[in-house]
């Protein structure tokens, strides 16, 4: 498994698992970030990486207070405006906490590898212990921390465990060129060597993935 | 009979070398008339061309002086204002075509042909989106400005904004083409077509020669612009402002009840003959028909290929003359030219016209935009 530096800066009111994905992206990249919402970790990746950062927000009020701080950003949503670029414009394309909400992710993760070289992937797992045990003593939907929407309101239309992304992956033929999981406060989780445990003690995971 | 509304005084360079037009036609010499507030600074990076709609003129900021109304984009343009004139230099000048001054069938004729004196009249030929962004290069290079800080329009004036991207990528380094569309659609053509048939309809026209004896054809120019004027509102925003009111009276008694949608209506057709001229209205309305931004580039993405300028795009959700989704259309385009690009639709009901009222989360968003520009080019 690849290396992880230590967080190095950490912006404020900047959502933990942006922090972390702030940290994989190297010096001047072209980034594209679906889901930015107001723009925290591009305008963060563009005054410390100096990267050409672009976005897109499915949320108008969000976009709106984005574009009024002078970022590129676009009202759209992953499943319509992503084919719309050109083949390899992006060196990154970000996909933070929206894989499960999309509605056709394995089109949204093939967009977002035709446009970019690399695509950074955070979604809350499906896998973890919480989930499985809730599910398998009440008989109910899970309600956690995480998972904290009623089933008939929640916008995660397609929630997946690790193991079920991972394998998503290699069918269609993706590297994964890293992957982290974490706790719901953003703390590394110390199973990383093991899939397995990654995917009953990790409440989000991070993968960087490429084309294969 | 209504008179003409008066010549003015108008600020305006005349270029001797005039302008080659789309047409073939040259226009020598070239009159641009044109308004600037704030100051240029030393590196001649702050400046802001603002570019006017159908009927809008130079006036931008300040009292229209046909009609003493404030200037059109009044709220949005000046001191301390989202396009803040202590800090940029912004250029307003009346389209090619226009009747406030700058060449235009209502400005004496210069071919040589006619009587000495005569108008251009209907003899004016044919211009373009492109040609009033030509003679507005003109002007900014007499200017000596090499590069825009922004170009900035609603409606005609965002067809401007892009054919000034299209056209001059290295000389737009910010632009922002607002409730507009990369090409005139089908049901606007339509909306136009009604009104030049109302001009032309109206006996007082004369086949466009109402000029030589000092009328207008005020009843044809009048339903014309009561036409564009719906199309300019969307039907909550008349619901609400009108309803089915009626004008001076309580209910409806079917002797000559006027609604107060119709008076206002006729309000707004009455007023405009005394600020604009109908030969100018066939002239611009037709250059915003022919307005296709992808023909002769092969594509809205093939004009933007490759460039630097940033864009900012905005609609308005009850436009329904220029929709969100012509708006998506073009945002799309530029993305497939991977161009840098904002986009924003503004909640609203007050129609294609929004563009011009009072719309803080619009303005907030322009003035961020046009901050944000001026901060990489370190204005």
């Amino acid at each position: 498994m690849p290396d992880h530096s230590p967080i190095q800066y950490v912006a404020k009111n900047m959502r933990l698992d942006l922090r972390l994905i702030a940290e994989m992206i190297p010096e001047g990249a072209r980034v594209l970030d679906i889901g930015c919402g107001d723009g925290a970790l591009m305008a963060h990746l563009a005054a410390e990486k100096q990267a050409d950062a672009r976005g897109i927000e499915i949320d108008m009020q969000a976009a709106t207070e984005a574009v009024s701080q002078g970022l590129a950003v676009i009202h759209g949503d992953a499943d319509n405006d992503l084919k719309h670029y050109p083949d390899g414009a992006f060196d990154y394309v970000i996909l933070s906490r929206t894989l499960q909400a999309v509605e056709k992710p394995q089109e949204v993760l093939a967009q977002m590898l035709r446009i970019g070289r690399h695509a950074i992937v955070s979604f809350p797992n499906f896998g973890h212990w919480q989930v499985r045990w809730r599910l398998l003593t009440t008989g109910r939907m899970p309600n956690t921390d995480t998972w904290n929407t009623p089933w008939y309101r929640t916008p995660n239309i397609h929630p997946c465990t690790i193991l079920d992304f991972f394998d998503l992956a290699a069918k269609d033929g993706y590297v994964v060129e890293r992957w982290l999981a974490v706790d719901e406060r953003g703390l590394k989780a110390p199973w990383r060597r093991s899939v397995r445990l990654a995917n009953l003690f990790g409440e989000q995971a991070l993968v960087q993935l490429r084309r294969g | 009979m209504v008179a003409p509304f008066p010549q003015v005084e108008h600020q305006r360079v005349v270029l001797p070398e005039g302008l080659t037009l789309d047409c073939n036609v040259t226009i020598a010499p070239l009159a641009i008339a044109y308004r600037t507030y704030g100051r240029l600074n030393a590196a001649r990076s702050n400046a802001v061309l603002i570019c006017h709609a159908l009927t809008g003129d130079q006036y931008v900021a300040e009292t229209q002086p046909v009609t003493g109304k404030p200037g059109w984009w009044s709220n949005l343009v000046g001191p301390g204002l989202p396009v803040d004139t202590d800090r940029f230099f912004v250029i307003c000048a009346n389209v090619l075509g226009g009747c406030m001054g700058s060449t235009g069938p209502r400005e004496p004729r210069t071919d040589g042909k006619g009587a000495p004196g005569d108008l251009w009249g209907t003899d004016f030929p044919t211009v373009t989106i492109r040609d009033m962004v030509r003679a507005q290069k003109k002007l900014v290079e007499q200017l000596g400005i090499e590069r825009l800080l922004a170009v900035i329009g609603g409606s005609m004036g965002g067809m401007q904004v892009l054919e000034w991207a299209a056209e001059y990528p290295e000389a737009v380094f910010a632009a922002a083409p607002i409730a507009c569309a990369a090409h005139h659609s089908a049901q606007n053509i339509a909306f136009h077509e009604v009104g030049r048939a109302a001009i032309h309809a109206d006996p007082a026209w004369r086949g466009g020669r109402y000029w030589t004896d000092g009328t207008i054809p005020a009843q044809g120019l009048s339903v014309a612009r009561m036409v564009a004027h719906i199309t300019y509102l969307s039907e909550a925003a008349l619901t609400r402002k009108f309803g089915r009111k009626l004008q001076g009276a309580s209910a409806v008694t079917f002797l000559e009840d006027v609604f107060q949608v119709e008076s206002y209506l006729r309000h707004q057709g009455s007023t405009f003959v005394r600020r604009f001229d109908a030969n100018s209205y066939l002239t611009i309305t037709r250059a915003m028909d022919y307005f296709d931004l992808a023909n002769e580039r092969g594509s809205v993405a093939a004009a933007f290929r490759g460039t630097d300028t940033r864009f900012f795009v905005a609609s308005f959700s009850s436009d329904w003359l220029f929709p969100t989704s012509e708006s998506r259309a073009l945002v799309r385009a530029l993305n497939a030219a991977a161009a840098r690009v904002s986009f924003v639709e503004i909640t609203t009901d007050k129609g294609h016209d929004a563009f011009l009222l009072d719309e803080p989360e619009f303005h907030r968003a322009l003035g961020g935009f046009l901050s944000g520009a001026a901060r990489e080019l370190r204005v």
